[in-house]
């Protein structure tokens, strides 16, 4: 009898893992605290620290999306079920860094000029659709908790949280059509995503098929019926 | 012609001392907290005067080497803002020869001694307002691109005057990138080259023009979107049709040859009725012709600036 392996315990990481997913919030927090108490020359936000936040906590959130959605693929290809306590932590933080960003343009850059916000939003397609992927985000995260999915039921949770992948491809469009010229990092997050929403769109399809496979052979007369759910 | 601050901010126009918040001081008042930061910000005149139009009344400070020298638009060194500090410490600036040609009587390669030398260099504080909706004030020294050019003496039927950019893919590693079409080239009508605003930029607080910048010869036209300041020049040409322009010819419907300063006409990505003045806390109006339109409206009167823009 081969000895029993010990098994890799990635659940007790979790609170180091959390605090690792805070560390980019709390550089930017200390830099923004060093510009407003008068740091003397330019921290690392540069000359221009509310562009740059916005910029950052933008990309943290997609990069935090990204890290959510290649959960579920990591864990299924290499059999690591603990991963599963660790998707709803990921997704959370997505969401505080989507807050913080959209915190960021409310309340410091148009410092609460409401008017001039609605104006960005209904002309500029990239905040259109910025604004609408941040909303998509919000019923997500409030039906993250263990009651809302008893009381969602099971099912009907998981259909609501197919809205992350519209949060994906939302974000990914902002992003594209915010930047100027340089399209290179846009398309580096496109095809994660695309690889990401790939991987399940593959999944669902090859699991229609074989189920389709498998009424045909214990003789159900509708294969469609099988596939129905 | 020395001109020390921007020659259209009348010392009335200044904001009094007492009714602002100096921006430095601002940015630390808002940082004291959240309550201290909401009340700075209501009483709305404090930071931004109402004007009633063309006129800005608020305050220019110049903005730091630091700053100025550290937020840079030059895509030839990369497209970040902090790429051209980062990437333009292996450009030579020097030696450096302009190609003059076209329509003009004096055309011919001009080192960068026979183009300087002959001309006093002046002090140009301006406003740079970039098409970002940033803006920065800058104190540049320079020529006035008026002198410079007559030199050419330049033919009644040259209506424009063409720059180009340096072409030097193993100095300006932007340029092994094809993000834009190389090398960058622009233009002006031959009545804003002839501008007394209208400036070449060889130094910024006294020192001569950093890489980052534009070194060693760069295009200063405060009244337009940052773009037209074409960096490192190596190419005037005089011509009777409008040049082409490197960002219109990237995307003709965001960026037009005029590129005047104009809150009211928006780009599709940015609004162009306020700016981010770089080291402030709240955005500020923007002004037509970035806030020059004494000296240079009447240049456009007719003109459909919405079409034109």
């Amino acid at each position: 009898m081969p000895p029993a392996k010990k098994k890799l315990d990635l659940v007790r990481l979790k609170p180091l893992v959390f605090l690792i997913c805070l560390l980019p919030a709390a550089q930017i927090g200390w830099s923004l605290y060093r510009v407003v108490t008068g740091a003397t020359g330019l921290t690392d936000l540069g000359a221009n620290p509310i562009n740059k936040v916005e910029i950052l906590t933008g990309l943290w959130t997609l990069r935090f999306l990204a890290i959510t959605l290649v959960i579920t693929p990591v864990r299924e290809l290499s059999g690591l079920g603990q991963l599963a306590k660790y998707r709803r932590m990921f997704g959370l933080f997505t969401f505080f860094y989507a807050c913080v960003h959209v915190s960021m343009w409310v309340g410091v850059d148009w410092f609460f000029d409401w008017s001039a916000m609605g104006d960005e939003i209904v002309k500029h397609k990239y905040i259109l659709v910025g604004m609408a992927t941040f909303l998509t985000l919000i019923p997500l995260a409030l039906t993250s908790t263990n009651a809302a999915v008893r009381r969602l039921g099971g099912k009907r949770w998981a259909r609501l949280h197919r809205l992350v992948y519209l949060a994906a491809i939302g974000g990914t469009v902002h992003y594209l059509w915010a930047v100027k010229k340089d399209t290179f990092f846009p398309l580096v997050y496109l095809a994660t995503f695309t690889v990401l929403l790939g991987y399940r769109a593959f999944h669902v399809l090859r699991n229609r098929r074989s189920r389709a496979r498998a009424a045909r052979r214990t003789g159900a007369d509708d294969p469609r019926r099988a596939t129905a759910h | 012609m020395l001109i020390k601050r921007a020659t259209d901010i009348l010392s009335s126009e200044i904001t009094p001392e007492s009714g602002y918040v100096g921006r430095r001081q601002f940015l630390k008042r808002a940082g004291i907290g959240g309550a201290a930061l909401v009340l700075a910000a209501c009483s709305r005149e404090g930071v931004i005067q109402e004007s009633d139009g063309e006129v800005s009344t608020q305050e220019d400070e110049p903005n730091s080497y630091e700053e100025i020298t550290s937020y840079n638009n030059y895509y030839e060194f990369g497209t970040d803002k902090e790429d051209p500090k980062a990437n333009s410490r292996a450009f030579k600036p020097q030696p450096w020869t302009v190609r003059v040609d076209g329509l003009c009587k004096k055309p011919g390669e001009y080192s960068y001694d026979d183009l300087v030398k002959p001309h006093k260099i002046e002090d140009r504080t301006y406003r740079l307002r970039c098409v970002e909706a940033w803006s920065m004030v800058i104190p540049w020294q320079g020529i006035p691109l008026a002198a410079m050019l007559k030199r050419f003496e330049p033919q009644p039927s040259a209506k424009y005057v063409a720059f180009t950019t340096v072409m030097r893919p193993s100095e300006m590693p932007g340029q092994r990138r094809g993000i834009l079409q190389w090398p960058y080239v622009e233009g002006l009508r031959m009545d804003e080259a002839m501008h007394p605003l209208t400036i070449m930029a060889t130094g910024l607080y006294g020192k001569t023009l950093p890489n980052q910048n534009g070194a060693p010869l760069r295009l200063i036209v405060p009244w337009k979107y940052g773009f037209k300041g074409i960096k490192s020049i190596v190419k005037i040409s005089f011509t009777e049709n409008i040049p082409p322009t490197t960002w219109n010819i990237s995307a003709p419907d965001e960026y037009g040859f005029y590129a005047n300063v104009n809150p009211s006409v928006d780009h599709p990505r940015w609004t162009q009725a306020s700016e981010r003045r770089i080291g402030e806390f709240r955005r500020r109006r923007t002004s037509m012709f970035n806030g020059y339109a004494d000296q240079v409206a009447s240049m456009y009167t007719g003109m459909d600036l919405r079409r034109y823009y």
